[in-house]
């Protein structure tokens, strides 16, 4: 059913149109004046200032590898986060730990762990699942790379990303 | 020297300085003062990257269209595809060689042509700025162009009867169509846009003051539709169109459809400067002949009253909305055409108290 929208009646200064267009153009001009002044908050320049100071702690950014306070990789290379990550963007090589090593006990770790930061969606279920928190999403952001390959974090880089951690579980420790 | 290869070394000289020095910064830096406007009346900072404050934003982006490639597409009119863009800044280029812009440096007249027939060359040349739009529509033979070509020659015709009618109050008071006498007759009298001033008692200027601000009304709206300025930018109608006429063009092509935009925009600035604005006229700076110091301040008191109404032009670009079709058609037709009308006769009956 068609349905007839009735239209404003207006009065002869609204027909007229011009006072109409004189107060568009204060307003704008108003905002002009404004910015010339320095009156108006503008967006941050981003390169330049950044608002990294201010990220939550619960910023999901770039996952990373920690070492505990002993310096060793968490990372037991169990592969839950390769299996658990939705596009598949881990990939870990475990290898066995040595048994003269101070820590055999703990009998893997990864010979290879690589993030593909062009695939990684960012959800944060690697650090979820991971029973050893050996995982973290960080606060890194700004992920940039020329090509594909350089696009891919290694075990290197994730550790430099990573650094070490603190104050979680270690129940490796009375095992050593 | 002969007076005659004077005239042509002066000529060349005086061609080759406003179009290189002048027009073409103008336009380039127009573009960027269009984006910063566009910025600061959007809360926004616009360009800020290349150079100080974006000062070299404009070259960068020469660079840019030069470098991107040159497309034709395969359906299209080859050669009236190719002679589209220059039509489009040609005339706009053109028109300037009347307009006055300054009044004597050395003693040389600052008008590249000074002939007896300076608003008829005007409106002549400035309107065949609407083929550069209709053929380049036509010969791109794609659907958005071609409807933005349509609606430029319908919306060009409808507004070049106004602004005709719109100039012929001052003309009336003039005497005669050369655009050097206009600025001469507004030293004298006043400024066109503002006649009672120096003669605060005559009540025939107050009365005159209406008319001449009706006519500057109608004008500049009509110069508005003419350079296909928002509120009337229909043939473009980036939102409708998606470019209009301009949407099969890239590189280099593109940009002369830009500049020529921004050139008709400039000369349009310059002729609503001529006519209402007093030319290169200030009251209280002495003209050329009274030192070169003075024909240089001539010359830029002309230049920075056209930046001006070229800042008008981008701050109402960026305040209105565009009208639709059947009321441009309608605005155009049914009143400013009337008004225009009117307003001749209504001058015509002012005139012989005045002089």
């Amino acid at each position: 059913m068609a349905i007839t929208v009735s239209r404003p009646k207006l009065n002869w200064r609204e027909r007229l149109y011009l006072p109409a267009i004189v107060a568009g153009l204060a307003i704008t001009f108003k905002h002009f004046k404004n910015l010339l002044l320095g009156r108006t908050k503008v967006t941050m320049q981003y390169p330049e200032q950044k608002w990294d100071g201010n990220l939550p702690d619960y910023y999901r950014g770039a996952p990373a590898l920690v070492r505990d306070e002993d310096g060793r990789v968490r990372c037991v290379a169990c592969q839950l986060c390769e299996f658990i990550c939705p596009p598949r963007a881990i990939k870990i090589i475990p290898g066995e730990i040595d048994s003269t090593d101070r820590f055999a006990k703990v009998e893997k770790y990864p010979e290879a762990f690589d993030i593909d930061m062009i695939r990684c969606i960012f959800c944060g279920m690697c650090e979820e699942v991971c029973p050893e928190q050996a995982i973290f999403l960080r606060k890194d952001y700004a992920i940039t790379g020329f090509t594909r390959a350089d696009m891919v974090h290694h075990k290197e880089k994730l550790l430099e990303i990573g650094g070490v951690m603190h104050g979680v579980v270690l129940k490796w420790n009375k095992k050593k | 020297m002969t007076p005659e290869s004077f005239l042509i070394i002066t000529s060349l000289l005086k061609i080759v300085g406003i179009l290189f020095i002048v027009i073409l910064p103008m336009v380039s830096y127009a573009v960027y003062a269009e984006r910063k406007v566009s910025a600061a009346i959007q809360d926004r900072l616009g360009p800020n990257r290349v150079g100080p404050a974006g000062l070299l934003q404009p070259i960068a982006d020469m660079f840019k269209l030069l470098l991107k490639e040159d497309f034709t597409p395969r359906a299209a009119n080859t050669f009236y595809y190719w002679l589209a863009p220059c039509l489009a800044v040609m005339p706009a280029i053109i028109t300037i060689a009347v307009v006055p812009f300054g009044s004597t440096l050395f003693g040389v007249p600052m008008v590249i042509a000074d002939v007896n027939v300076g608003i008829l060359f005007v409106f002549a040349i400035a309107s065949l700025g609407v083929y550069g739009i209709v053929i380049g529509g036509w010969a791109s033979n794609s659907k958005y162009p071609f409807l933005g070509g349509i609606r430029s020659s319908a919306q060009m015709l409808s507004y070049e009867l106004s602004l005709g009618l719109a100039v012929i109050p001052v003309f009336l008071l003039v005497g005669n169509l050369r655009l050097t006498s206009v600025v001469r007759y507004q030293i004298e009298h006043g400024w066109f846009i503002a006649p009672f001033i120096g003669d605060w008692t005559n009540p025939w200027k107050w009365l005159l003051t209406i008319p001449m601000i009706v006519s500057f009304i109608v004008f500049t709206i009509a110069i508005f539709a003419e350079t296909n300025r928002l509120p009337f930018d229909l043939p473009e109608a980036e939102q409708e169109l998606a470019g209009g006429y301009n949407t099969e063009y890239s590189s280099m092509k593109f940009s002369l459809y830009f500049l020529g935009e921004y050139a008709a925009m400039i000369t349009g600035s310059a002729v609503i400067v001529t006519l209402f604005f007093g030319g290169w006229h200030l009251p209280g700076i002495p003209d050329g002949s009274h030192g070169w110091i003075f024909g240089l301040i001539n010359i830029a008191v002309f230049f920075a009253k056209v930046a001006i109404i070229i800042f008008f032009f981008m701050w109402v670009r960026w305040t209105l909305p565009r009208f639709r079709y059947d009321q441009l058609m309608r605005l155009g037709w049914l009143f400013f055409f009337e008004i225009a009308l009117v307003n001749i006769f209504v001058v015509a009956a002012i005139v012989p108290f005045i002089q």
